[in-house]
């Protein structure tokens, strides 16, 4: 299969999962019991059955389910509009974008530091083998994996409250709420520290151990071997030339974990009260705000199909041979 | 989907490898049978149930009584004993487990066999829905359902919409292997015999394939398992567990929630997560050993020494 087709097979996929999301999303309105509009009032409040009806007119509930009310919600979702969040009476797009920012900086620096450390440690772990270094690593990368993320979240807030006084919740602390994250940014960093470590931890076993048995099997190969008969010395060899090729199989990897990255936030940021889209979708099922539910899921979906499609991307550019698969 | 399952299980292979299989192997199955015996003997390591108070000597009910003034786990913050919610959280955390992995094997079975044996439109097609569900961000898209269904009045225990929602999730990866697996046995020859002396596709199948792909489903069931173990303490974690019927994920949604943590109960956090890494890890190494011999696809490097070049076909007729 020739570059091009894989391309569009992939990009099809990406398109056809969020046509899926979309319709997850779309159903998950209609089968609920109950009146929507009633949902959206709320239960206790009187309202006269004409002001029902406008109602009903306004949101489109007066028409068919099909195809129209379908095409009228994909219309206004293609807009950006995503409705009106019950709880926080506010449109779901700004709450969303709102909360955004912070689960980006959580996660990017939590991939980030598992990243450099899973490749920096895997490498010598895969390097210098049977080492103390090498089973630490391996043990440490089997229990990461069982541990739920939730409950390392539990145990490193009592540790770091504890021994080090860090924070326990929020984004920043209460008299810092509001002013831009920049202006506060030991204080924002404190409160970082312990989500980033939950998550690091998370994903430093895998990445390690990823990049461990990589780097063997390309040290066992030919040019290798040139290379050290070139006369370079054994970090010039690992830094040059096999690390590059040895990162290979981590971009798929880290590409399918954005979905489980996803999972790491809902989890830490619900164990934090970290105020960012893991809390928002756990907080929104708690309180059934259903726009701003779909409106979560659907974000955290896209994004996911995204990650995944740049991924495929960047591996045809990494790797010539996707050519001739 | 999120919880990786090929390329972590491929690392833990990896792991497991260097750190030498038959010790490994035992290890796991003697985790794994430990929490068995607990979840089947529960009655017998305790004297309580799960919901009866502790009360001390002027009737008051013990909150958060610490390990050495109730044993062994000391209470919770309603007064129960915390080792009689452990070993009947046992009981609930496995059954989950068990019910959604079975059915995650059985659809993933399916799937595989018919994608693969079939092929042309019905192996695209199914795999395109493998695919989409392997994409989607499995947690978001778990309690996306589970809100549905539990709005639903469907009366039935939020346990068995545990049980349905991880088990139609958690398939895909079956689905995948069992169809590659299926591929190359249909190639065979005494496949070719089997239908040149006019057998049906029903009995190729049951006779001729099933009995090959068996030991991998057994495999990919366990694995599954471990999976399945994660994916429901975190569920139940969150608040859709059965309150009345607690899991471990569930006592630590008690914990987490009613301040356990801000009155130093660590006899109530840290049993429940021990135990679920406890089973996680046995589970997960049990799986490996079993999927190192009989997965011919995952033998090692051959710069490694072909030692573990042992196909299905061997293994079974061996």
């Amino acid at each position: 299969m020739d570059r091009r087709r894989f391309l569009l097979r992939k990009a099809g996929l990406a398109l056809l999962t969020i046509l899926v999301v979309f319709g997850i999303n779309f159903m998950l309105f209609r089968v609920l019991p109950g009146d929507p509009v009633r949902s959206v009032i709320g239960r206790g409040v009187r309202i006269t059955p004409e002001a029902q009806e406008a109602l009903r007119q306004q949101f489109g509930l007066d028409q068919p389910v099909f195809p129209d009310q379908l095409v009228a919600t994909a219309g206004q979702w293609l807009q950006g509009n995503l409705g009106v969040s019950w709880s926080l009476r506010r449109p779901v797009t700004e709450v969303l974008a709102s909360k955004l920012p912070n689960t980006l900086i959580l996660v990017g620096l939590a991939q980030l530091v598992a990243i450099v450390l899973g490749v920096l440690l895997g490498m010598l772990a895969g390097w210098k083998r049977k080492t103390p270094l090498d089973v630490g690593a391996l043990g440490f990368s089997l229990v990461a994996w069982s541990v739920p993320t939730f409950w390392l979240g539990i145990i490193l807030l009592v540790v770091g409250s504890t021994l080090f006084g860090l924070p326990t919740a929020g984004v920043v602390s209460p008299e810092n709420t509001g002013k831009p994250l920049l202006s506060v940014l030991p204080d924002f960093g404190r409160h970082l520290l312990l989500p980033v470590l939950t998550l690091t931890i998370v994903f430093l076993g895998e990445y390690m151990l990823i990049m461990r048995s990589s780097i063997r099997e390309v040290l066992a190969d030919d040019y290798i071997l040139t290379a050290r008969a070139k006369g370079l010395s054994e970090w010039q060899v690992l830094r040059r030339h096999a690390l590059r090729n040895a990162m290979l199989p981590l971009v798929t990897v880290i590409a399918i974990n954005v979905g489980f990255i996803v999972s790491g936030a809902i989890y830490v940021e619900t164990v934090f009260s970290y105020d960012g889209l893991g809390k928002l979708f756990q907080s929104s099922l708690v309180k059934q705000d259903y726009p701003l539910l779909q409106g979560a899921f659907m974000l955290l979906a896209v994004s996911v199909v995204i990650a995944n499609f740049i991924a495929d991307l960047l591996y045809v550019v990494l790797d010539p041979r996707v050519k001739d698969t | 989907m999120s919880r990786a399952q090929a390329p972590r299980r491929g690392a833990l292979r990896r792991g497991r490898r260097a750190l030498g299989r038959n010790k490994l192997g035992a290890f796991g199955a003697i985790l794994v049978l430990t929490a068995f015996f607990l979840a089947v003997c529960a009655p017998l390591l305790t004297q309580y149930a799960p919901t009866d108070v502790i009360r001390d000597a002027a009737g008051h009910g013990m909150t958060f009584a610490p390990p050495w003034e109730h044993g062994p786990l000391g209470t919770d913050d309603a007064g129960r004993d915390v080792w009689t919610q452990l070993v009947y959280g046992a009981r609930i955390s496995l059954t989950v487990a068990v019910l959604a992995g079975f059915i995650a094997m059985f659809i993933g079975s399916t799937v595989g066999i018919t994608a693969g044996f079939v092929g042309g439109r019905a192996d695209t097609g199914l795999m395109r829905v493998t695919d989409v569900l392997l994409v989607i961000p499995d947690l978001p898209l778990m309690l996306v359902l589970i809100a549905t269904l539990r709005q639903m009045d469907l009366h039935v225990s939020p346990l068995a919409v545990l049980i349905v929602v991880i088990g139609l999730l958690y398939w895909t990866s079956t689905a995948r292997l069992i169809r590659s697996q299926v591929l190359t046995v249909k190639e065979r020859q005494f496949v070719d015999r089997s239908r040149a002396i006019g057998a049906g596709r029903i009995h190729i199948v049951r006779r001729r394939i099933l009995p090959q792909i068996m030991p991998l489903i057994v495999v990919n069931t366990v694995l599954i398992l471990s999976t399945a173990i994660l994916v429901e303490s975190g569920l139940a974690f969150l608040g859709f567990g059965d309150p009345t019927q607690p899991s471990w994920g569930t006592m630590l949604n008690f914990a987490f929630d009613r301040s356990a943590i801000t009155n130093g109960a660590w006899w109530f956090y840290l049993p429940p997560g021990i135990a679920i890494v406890w089973v996680v890890l046995g589970f997960a190494l049990l799986g490996n050993v079993m999927e190192e011999r009989l997965n011919p696809r995952l033998a090692g490097h051959h710069l490694e020494g072909g030692k573990d070049m042992v196909s299905v076909q061997d293994v079974t007729e061996a």
